[in-house]
């Protein structure tokens, strides 16, 4: 297998493990939502800080396999 | 609480106002339709062989083409006489540091890379990538306004106008926003009352001004870049690191006492911090380059998907696959309208996050 092809799968799990990640707090918010909603305001913004912590590390191994697939 | 939500609420009509409208999107995606296909096919058509023969197109270089920086802002291609297609593109200035001395001229004296240029003794020429070179092998410093600087430049014009003119509406009438800055308004209040207040705290004025530039900034330079043939300005690493740099200059200018001993005296076993005081300053450097690296593989990303979607018309050759690929660009397109707003959000929140967390007071350690 070429490196390109390698670099191709590697970026592939990394969006694996981001999907899963935003998705478990994408549903959690959601019932945390569900359970209280006066607080949605508060839990939204939680939740964008935690899916842009998530998406930046899957974003850097996604950089990776870029730069090493060019 | 209720402000917060107030605002919250504020912010999302407003945006539903401004990208979800109904017409609005409606006339914007008809706009990408109509606008986006001519602009690509000719250009992908430049991507493949002059000799007119029926080679390979090559959907890795026609993108980069699009995502990466040019000497001249490149608009379309026209058929011209002797059957090849000419690129027509609006020359930008190119300024040049050789050997003590500056060279100012404009790019179109390159022709599209077919020519070089003669100052005095110097001789520049066009590589393959674009990078201007001297051809007696003197290093060149390029401080040319290429297709991202100018479009920097023309952000920066819309910012100044938008707001200045904002500004001046406060004048005189008992304080009542008129005009543009109603719809200004909102969206300032939205970055102070449910950025800066909830993660800076009580000393929020200060680094007001910071964040509400990287707010409108970042916004404003996403949307540019979504226009066709807009340039790709938020999805270049330069411009991400610089502004990370200020977040990281201004986090650890404004950071306490407390911060401090934190990184460097923290409350663990004292053979622990040959581990921890390291670990604590990668964290500094993390940081702001999290930031860096989320801003610009958002954007990239995104200009990236779409141009694909496109190229897959000329992969297949077929003329089928472009109702298909069309929808596709359509959806993208209005969730990179989102994600335009949404970044610029996440990096204004995270700089607030790290700049709060650098202006953390001691007493506040007694709840530990």
């Amino acid at each position: 297998m070429t490196i390109p092809g390698i670099a191709a799968i590697g970026a592939g799990l990394a969006v694996l493990g981001a999907g899963v990640g935003i998705g478990r707090i994408g549903g959690s918010a959601l019932e945390a939502i569900a359970r209280q909603p006066e607080a949605a305001g508060k839990i939204q913004t939680v939740m964008i800080i935690a899916a842009a912590l998530v998406e930046g590390a899957a974003l850097f191994a996604v950089v990776v396999s870029l730069l090493v697939a060019g | 609480m209720h402000h917060t939500l107030q605002n919250q609420a504020n912010f999302f009509r407003l945006s539903s106002l401004l990208l979800g409208s109904k017409r609005l999107s409606l006339i914007v995606c008809f706009g990408f339709i109509f606008f986006v296909s001519p602009v690509l096919a000719s250009d992908s058509h430049s991507g493949q062989d002059s000799s007119g023969s029926e080679s390979e197109f090559n959907p890795v270089t026609t993108i980069l083409h699009h995502v990466l920086d040019n000497h001249d802002w490149h608009l379309f291609d026209l058929p011209g006489h002797d059957g090849h297609d000419h690129p027509v593109s609006i020359p930008l200035p190119i300024i040049l540091y050789s050997e003590g001395q500056f060279d100012l001229f404009m790019s179109s004296a390159f022709e599209h890379g077919h020519a070089q240029v003669n100052k005095g003794d110097r001789v520049y020429a066009l590589d393959e990538h674009g990078h201007i070179l001297d051809l007696a092998g003197h290093s060149v410093l390029d401080f040319s306004i290429t297709k991202n600087v100018a479009s920097m430049l023309v952000a920066v014009l819309l910012l100044l106008l938008i707001f200045m003119s904002g500004a001046k509406s406060y004048e005189g009438v008992h304080g009542r926003p008129v005009g543009i800055a109603k719809v200004v308004e909102p969206l300032v209040l939205f970055v102070r009352d449910d950025i800066a207040i909830p993660n800076i705290g009580h000393n929020y004025k200060r680094y007001m001004p910071y964040l509400l530039t990287a707010f409108f900034f970042i916004w404003i330079n996403n949307l540019l870049g979504l226009i066709p043939s807009g340039a790709n300005f938020t999805g270049n690493i330069s411009v991400t690191a610089t502004l990370a740099v200020f977040t990281l200059l201004i986090t650890n200018f404004s950071g306490t006492k407390t911060y401090w001993g934190h990184i460097f005296t923290p409350h663990v076993p004292l053979w622990l911090y040959p581990i921890m005081i390291p670990v604590e300053m990668v964290g500094i450097v993390a940081k702001p380059i999290a930031l860096m690296i989320r801003l610009f593989a958002n954007i990239t990303a995104g200009h990236i998907i779409i141009l694909s979607l496109v190229s897959l018309i000329f992969v297949f050759k077929s003329l089928l696959i472009a109702p298909v690929s069309l929808v596709f660009v359509l959806f993208i397109s209005c969730i990179e309208l989102l994600v335009a707003a949404l970044q610029a959000y996440v990096f204004t929140l995270l700089s607030a996050l790290f700049i709060g967390l650098a202006l953390e007071e001691p007493h506040l350690e007694a709840h530990h």
